[in-house]
């Protein structure tokens, strides 16, 4: 692989709480190359959380150096951070996130509002955002609001409208953690099936049977990285008992609604 | 910056989720604001119909007044007791060229009856000039005639309400009234006049020659008024000036000597700028009002809107996580902010015409909104918008993207 696409180095993060220093990162150095699927592991407080924070530049590093592809990120002000998000990073959150009332087009185009690479007109951010929608299996749904769709339906419309700027590298907060094991599943797959397609995906995840959907697990512990192996059977997504077919799926708590 | 365009579908979108909440957020601008305009609708209106009525008696009247006098230091009432006789108003009738009509003029309250049907109503006993002095013709019938006056003629000229309310429909005209028990002969009726601006209905009065009601009525020497009609509306200040002379020099009165006037002389000018005056204040104390209520309008936008800015944490966090600057966070809040405000300013301005329309209608009370009071009360809301929406906007703005995704 050539140039990576995140360039850790010695990254610190104190958290100063009254008197005393929480080291929430404690010395991380890590590269992760483009295309790659990775799943951060680790139980509460190992820091993995801040980890997630700093790489999608929510946060910045007490010290170290943070490269996104090539670019220095570790000192970029608010702003130009909040264009560095909307530029190259993808979030995918464990409740989803989406504007409640507002249909699923609507919920993917949000990205593209906040764009400065991608000014398209009204009619092509509306296109952009179907065919993220598309991509997802959910193109017939492009209408329903999140009350009118599944667990499962509403991950996959958050993980559209991630998508639909086209981010360098998709970051996943516990995207399973609100869903029963079959709809995990379908989501998983749809990760795995855009990792194929070479996105970078980071997965932050303690269960340890999501983790081997990846291709590479680290592990945090104490603030530091403790482990970092290759996945040696990745677990393939779209095989449990009942085959859960990802497009399109009609999901099992949505009533179809046509008007 | 982001584009206007998206700026202003992301907040109209936040808007239209909330409809409920936004309605009643504009609420208090849409009740501030309609009261602004009804209320200055109304007041206009009163001061409209208040300057129409004093200049349809004519911006060249004066009044003569018989004033207070001072005997042994007290100080008797406004026109207690008359010093104006009727040898005044012939002077002034005589020496004041200006004044082109002179009526002396006299009012009582009496009983009038005819047939079975009785009035209590206002007598004025007037000259034959009257009805010029007041720009007031006489619908049927006619007026009186100055030979009536010297003989103190038992004759009479009803006022609408007057001659309605004992006659119905019938024709008044050479039918015999009595007032105070005293017949008298009906020989015209007045055109209507409707009401004063004190609000008193000037058709409910009987005219009689003044000299009929002075000793048949009244039984007094005084003059209770001298009514002036100046020939042009310039010369009305020369005149006044002419008769106070005229009058000091008959009253024997020495200014120079601190002797005070026993007459007071009031021109429409006068009453016209006093009731500019009251209507200037009417207007401070409206337009007080409505900053008060435009104030509270604002505090409700502000309060809601930093409800709304806690409740809405979460959706902020997310804006922010997806891309979203302290900009775009600030101008959403503070375009929703504004769009209220001027929501509200437009709905307040039709509620407010509405309300006074309908005033106009029901309580027959003449209206008139002035444009630049419409165009003040949105300009105000969208100020109004624009202060209390931006703290609320700027808190948005600060939120920590990491602490706003995270909270419950």
């Amino acid at each position: 692989m050539d140039e990576p696409v995140i360039l850790i180095e010695d990254l610190h993060r104190v958290y100063t709480m009254g008197e005393t220093e929480v080291r929430a990162l404690d010395g991380v150095s890590l590269s992760i190359g483009r295309g790659e699927f990775v799943a951060v592991m680790g139980p509460s407080g190992s820091g993995k959380s801040t980890f997630m924070n700093i790489v999608g530049c929510l946060d910045r590093p007490t010290s170290g150096r943070y490269v996104l592809e090539g670019v220095d990120v570790s000192s970029l002000d608010r702003d130009a951070r909040a264009l560095i998000r909307n530029d190259k990073i993808g979030f995918v959150f464990q409740n989803f996130n989406l504007l409640p009332r507002t249909s699923a087009l609507e919920n993917v185009e949000l990205p593209l509002l906040y764009s400065r690479k991608h000014r398209l007109s009204d009619a092509g951010q509306l296109e952009r955002a179907r065919a993220a929608l598309g991509h997802v299996g959910l193109a017939e749904r492009w209408d329903h609001t999140p009350a009118q769709l599944s667990g499962g339906q509403q991950q996959r419309v958050a993980i559209a409208r991630a998508l639909v700027n086209e981010p360098t590298i998709l970051l996943a907060d516990e995207p399973t953690g609100n869903l029963d094991s079959r709809t995990s599943d379908e989501v998983m797959e749809i990760f795995q099936k855009l990792n194929d397609e070479g996105r970078t995906v980071i997965l932050i995840t303690h269960e340890p049977d999501i983790a081997e959907y990846a291709r590479r697990v680290i592990s945090f512990r104490d603030g530091r990285l403790v482990g970092d192996v290759p996945v040696g059977q990745r677990r393939v997504a779209g095989r449990l008992a009942a085959p859960a077919p990802v497009a399109p799926g009609p999901g099992p708590r949505a009533p179809e609604v046509h008007p | 910056m982001t584009k206007t365009s998206s700026i202003l579908k992301v907040a109209f979108r936040a808007m239209g989720r909330n409809k409920l909440r936004s309605l009643l957020t504009a609420l208090g601008i849409i009740i501030g604001v309609a009261c602004v305009v009804a209320t200055i609708g109304i007041g206009e209106g009163a001061r409209i119909q208040t300057e129409s009525q004093l200049r349809s008696l004519g911006t060249n009247f004066l009044m003569v007044f018989p004033g207070t006098v001072t005997s042994s230091g007290a100080r008797s009432g406004w026109g207690s007791n008359s010093k104006l006789s009727e040898e005044d108003v012939v002077a002034i009738r005589n020496e004041v060229p200006t004044a082109a009509y002179v009526s002396a003029s006299i009012r009582t309250v009496a009983q009038v009856v005819y047939g079975n049907q009785n009035w209590s109503t206002s007598i004025q006993g007037g000259e034959v000039d009257w009805p010029l002095i007041r720009s007031w013709n006489v619908a049927q019938g006619q007026f009186f005639t100055d030979a009536d006056n010297r003989a103190a003629a038992k004759v009479c000229v009803l006022g609408q309400t007057v001659a309605t309310t004992l006659f119905g429909s019938d024709d008044p005209v050479g039918q015999t009234i009595r007032i105070k028990n005293i017949p008298f002969k009906v020989v015209g009726v007045l055109e209507a006049k409707g009401g004063s601006m004190m609000g008193q209905d000037q058709d409910d009065t009987v005219i009689a020659p003044y000299e009929t009601v002075r000793k048949k009525i009244m039984g007094t020497t005084a003059v209770g008024m001298i009514m002036v009609a100046v020939s042009s509306e310039d010369l009305v200040q020369r005149t006044q000036d002419d008769i106070t002379a005229l009058l000091r020099q008959r009253h024997r009165i020495n200014r120079a000597a601190g002797q005070e006037d026993d007459f007071m002389i009031r021109s429409q000018t006068e009453m016209l700028q006093h009731a500019d005056e009251q209507a200037n204040t009417m207007k401070v104390l409206l337009w007080s009002i409505a900053g008060v209520s435009l104030l509270v309008g604002g505090i409700g936008i502000m309060n809601i809107m930093l409800v709304s800015v806690t409740e809405r944490t979460r959706e902020i966090g997310v804006r922010m996580a997806i891309g979203a600057r302290g900009g775009d966070i600030r101008a959403q809040f503070l375009v929703e902010a504004v769009v209220l405000a001027v929501f509200g300013g437009l709905v307040g301005i039709a509620l407010g015409i509405g309300i006074q329309s309908l005033v106009a209608k029901y309580a027959h009370w003449p209206t008139s909104v002035p444009p630049t009071a419409v165009a003040l009360a949105f300009l105000f809301s969208a100020l109004v918008g624009v202060t209390f929406g931006f703290y609320p906007a700027l808190k948005a703005s600060r939120l920590d993207p990491i602490e706003a995704l995270r909270y419950e």
